[in-house]
């Protein structure tokens, strides 16, 4: 095993970490603000691919494709939370699951509809071809090494939005007490819909950076909605540090079990079977990582309380 | 008689009258919806268990339905192959018998519910639903990964599993077993509701401040629901495996999950035959809707939005008006 | 003096930099009804919770029967004894009258994982929730779904639970709060006879009904007792009369 690859897996499992911040954050701003559990929000990172895709193949340029992803999927946002999701902020997680869910078969279904079960490609600009020479000697993916280092520029931004905005401010009042902020005079209709859009083009810009590596397709929401649920299991629900902390927590475990699991069991067993063993166990580990941090702190790492 | 005792005769039925008039104009295919209908029936009789009775919003009970079918696909595939499950300390062998199967599906997928039920349990609310669904994908994709049962692709059984005096290959008389078992199934769980345990465990979802203050865990009570009815969701996973003769991955899906969810809601959260009613409008849609289009799980998702926005408490609370404290 | 039911030594609880119990020693003996006074905010609250099992103190202990609670949970300090009605009503809400009497009996009595007999057709649970009913005067309710019942009406069945419990001791969190004058007297009635089964912690707003019923009164003051006594005693304190009495008795 050389080190060389270890550093590449583990800036994959950071890329890989920083993707589910951008689901993992909107997830937990909406709830924490809104009390509302959001199935459809890997629809909306579907809905960032599928535009980001559309345009690319349009216009042919890759920034405007990504600027589509963010205006589609804060449009699609903020549509639902106009028409659906406004409706059940008071009602209780059982009816959010279900009209979420059920949105999720219309966002799905529709997809397939408009563009086909086949899968689209989105192609990543020669500018971000090949590879860079990072420091020693280590080569790697220059698209890669491009979504971390945007991912953790819209983590800056977001954590800086929430700490020293007039809309961070709103945010942070409205998750402590959702009378209050009423009381003041903000308008909550309006604060309600803006983080939901706000989530929603978090989700459909990680989308649409994801649509460059893997394929776009119906479908490939709810896998990362799911990883995005561990995540704030793991962080702690209504926390952006958490969600942080959690998600890069969680992109490294997968990426590294599923390298490192395989070669730790070929030690002791032939490697035919140390492959199909390790490969089992890895794509368990983040489960066990979740189960773990359920049985020593409920809340989750930076969890306030139980909600 | 009451409306709700009316319906719920008409529910069953209709069930029965359906793959008879099937059986006499010789229409196997629609004996074989119709035990799907009766079999999701009972996966969703399994779940509303934990979400009638406790009020616990589980999204992960693909994970048991899943259990349930790879405990049948695992005993046939050593059957049918004649290999040994396992050799050592004792041999355990595969079997084609249906109740064998059936006691060691409800009795695995119960382990598995007390394993996730008691980690989960743990947190309430929101958490508790991300928790389940997230615990039925690490099935999903354990099941995936694991090539010694077909991994992906899954596995096939070639021919049913069997029960005695039986010829579980006739459509009907498959048919009869899974709605011998669906009627028992809602014996126990209407037994149940009306049990001291019943009693106390919707007393524990209107208020667990009351239910401590009687001296009971609400953790124990609710643990003791889930196993309950993820063991059921179990029964249900292994016929459907052998109703399809094929079990796969996707049983573990969060589209099961879902899915089992849709019957309790179209049917009636919390009523012992709403799940009933449930998976039969269900397959009734699927079939109606399918046959207009291709893309039925528009439709689908449009109902769905419809009940949960608009007519809560489903078929049921539609028909029989408001669930009546029952004493 | 009989050894009390209930002893309370040094019981200490903070919130961030707000003391809402301080060094709080009380007790409650068999026969009594000890009434726990003091103006809004005082810890009145916090400080059956922690009696109750549901705050842990930070330090202190709860004596109940000579044995060490503090560490047990809710549920196990139930089970031992302690009957608890709620200030804000934490009754079945779906449930008839009857079924939450009957859920109090089956408390007590135990065998609540038993799956398959009915359990409302069960003779022995029903003759004591009828009885509670009975006591409390919501026999002819029995049949009405709780959330029907006026807010008067919960307050009764709420004691009808506790009731069932036949409990070592009460535990009352303002239970006439929000009652008319005629509802208020009939509790009162009530409560009179019930010390005889066992003693009440009586929290309470209602002044004239504390004054009438209890044996002894606390005064709760920002988490500290500032005075424990007979009515009269209470009375007749100045400390009491400037501290929670207040200006009207100076006017």
């Amino acid at each position: 095993m050389s080190t060389i690859l270890l550093i590449e897996q583990t800036l994959n499992g950071l890329q890989f970490g920083v993707m589910l911040f951008l689901m993992a954050a909107g997830l937990t701003l909406i709830f924490g603000v809104m009390g509302l559990i959001n199935l459809a929000h890997g629809s909306l990172y579907m809905v960032g691919a599928f535009a980001a895709a559309g345009v690319a193949a349009w216009t042919g340029s890759f920034v405007l494709a990504l600027a589509a992803s963010l205006v589609a999927a804060a449009v699609a946002g903020v549509i639902v939370e106009m028409v659906v999701i406004r409706r059940l902020y008071d009602r209780d997680h059982l009816d959010q699951v279900l009209a979420t869910f059920a949105l999720i078969l219309i966002f799905s279904e529709g997809t397939r509809w408009a563009f086909g079960s086949f899968p689209l490609f989105l192609d990543t600009p020669d500018w971000l071809s090949g590879t860079v020479m990072l420091p020693f000697g280590i080569e790697y993916s220059r698209y890669r090494l491009a979504i971390i280092l945007v991912g953790l520029a819209v983590a800056a931004g977001l954590f800086w939005m929430i700490a020293r905005t007039r809309i961070g401010i709103r945010i942070r009042a409205g998750e402590n007490d959702r009378e209050m902020i009423g009381a003041l005079g903000v308008n909550i209709s309006r604060l309600y819909t803006l983080v939901f859009a706000l989530g929603a083009a978090l989700a459909g810009f990680a989308g649409a950076l994801i649509g460059a590596i893997q394929s776009v397709q119906v479908g490939m929401g709810e896998p990362v909605l799911i990883l995005a649920f561990v995540v704030i299991v793991i962080g702690g629900i209504g926390s952006i540090k958490g969600a942080f902390i959690g998600a890069i927590l969680v992109g490294l475990t997968d990426t590294l079990g599923r390298f490192l699991l395989p070669l730790a069991f070929g030690l002791i067993m032939e490697p035919s079977a140390a492959t199909s063993v390790g490969a089992s166990l890895a794509s368990m580990a983040i489960y066990i990582l979740m189960a773990g941090v359920l049985l020593f702190r409920p809340q989750g790492l930076f969890g306030a309380r139980a909600a | 008689m009451r409306r709700e005792t009316l319906l719920n005769a008409a529910v069953l039925a209709l069930l029965l009258a359906v793959p008879l008039w099937a059986q006499a104009t010789d229409e196997p295919f629609t004996i074989t919806l119709a035990t799907r209908a009766v079999i999701l029936a009972i996966a969703g009789v399994g779940l509303n268990v934990a979400l009638g009775l406790g009020g616990l919003v589980s999204l992960g009970h693909a994970l048991f339905f899943g259990v349930g079918g790879y405990a049948m696909g695992i005993l046939a595939f050593h059957a049918q192959s004649y290999t040994t499950l396992i050799d050592w300390p004792v041999t355990i062998e595969g079997t084609k018998s249906m109740p064998v199967i059936w006691l060691v599906a409800v009795l695995a997928s119960a382990l598995a519910a007390l394993g996730v039920g008691a980690l989960s349990l743990r947190t309430t609310g929101v958490y508790f639903i991300m928790i389940t669904l997230a615990f039925a994908q690490m099935f999903y994709f354990f099941a995936i990964s694991w090539p010694a049962y077909g991994g992906e692709d899954g596995m096939s059984i070639y021919v049913r599993n069997g029960f005695p005096g039986l010829n579980t290959m006739d459509p009907i008389q498959f048919f009869a077993v899974c709605f011998g078992l669906l009627l028992l199934v809602l014996l126990i769980v209407w037994r149940l509701s009306r049990s001291p345990l019943g009693l106390m465990l919707g007393a524990a979802r209107q208020s667990e401040a009351r239910v401590q203050a009687l001296g009971q865990v609400p953790y124990r009570l609710y643990l003791t629901a889930f196993v309950i009815s993820g063991a059921i969701t179990g029964l249900a996973g292994a016929l459907f495996a052998d109703l399809n003769r094929f079990v796969s991955p996707t049983m573990f899906s969060w589209q099961t999950s879902g899915e089992i969810m849709v019957f309790v809601i179209l049917g009636g959260v919390g009523r012992v035959f709403g799940p009933v009613a449930g998976a039969a409008l269900f397959i009734v849609l699927e079939h109606s809707l399918g046959g207009l289009s291709e893309f039925w799980h528009i439709y689908l998702g449009a109902i769905l939005l419809g009940v949960v926005l608009f007519a809560r408490g489903g078929l049921y609370g539609l028909l029989a008006g408001r669930e009546r404290a029952h004493d | 003096m009989t050894d009390p039911v209930l002893d309370i030594r040094g019981l200490n609880k903070s919130f961030g930099a707000l003391r809402a119990s301080q060094d709080i020693d009380l007790t409650l003996h068999p026969g009594e009804i000890h009434a726990l006074i003091g103006p809004n905010g005082a810890g009145k609250s916090t400080l059956i919770q922690q009696i109750a099992g549901g705050l842990r103190p930070d330090s202190g202990q709860v004596i109940f029967d000579g044995r060490d609670v503090t560490g047990l949970s809710t549920a196990a300090r139930a089970r031992l004894g302690m009957g608890r009605t709620f200030q804000i009503s934490a009754l079945a809400m779906d449930y008839t009258v009857l079924q939450n009497a009957v859920l109090g009996a089956l408390g007590a009595r135990g065998g609540v994982y038993r799956f398959f007999r009915p359990v409302m057709r069960d003779a022995d649970l029903l003759a004591r929730a009828r009885a509670a009913l009975d006591t409390v005067g919501l026999t002819e309710f029995q049949a009405l779904r709780t959330s029907e019942l006026s807010h008067g009406q919960r307050r009764q069945l709420e004691v009808a639970v506790a009731l069932t419990l036949s409990p070592r001791v009460f535990l009352m969190d303002e239970p006439m709060a929000g009652l008319g004058a005629d509802g208020s007297r009939r509790l009162m009635e009530m409560l009179d006879d019930l010390r005889a089964q066992a003693p009440i912690l009586l929290i309470e707003h209602d002044m004239d009904a504390v004054f009438a019923l209890a044996d002894r009164i606390s005064v709760l003051v920002y988490g500290q007792i500032v005075a424990t006594g007979t009515v009269d005693e209470i009375r007749a304190n100045a400390e009491v009369r400037t501290a929670y009495l207040g200006e009207e008795e100076d006017a």
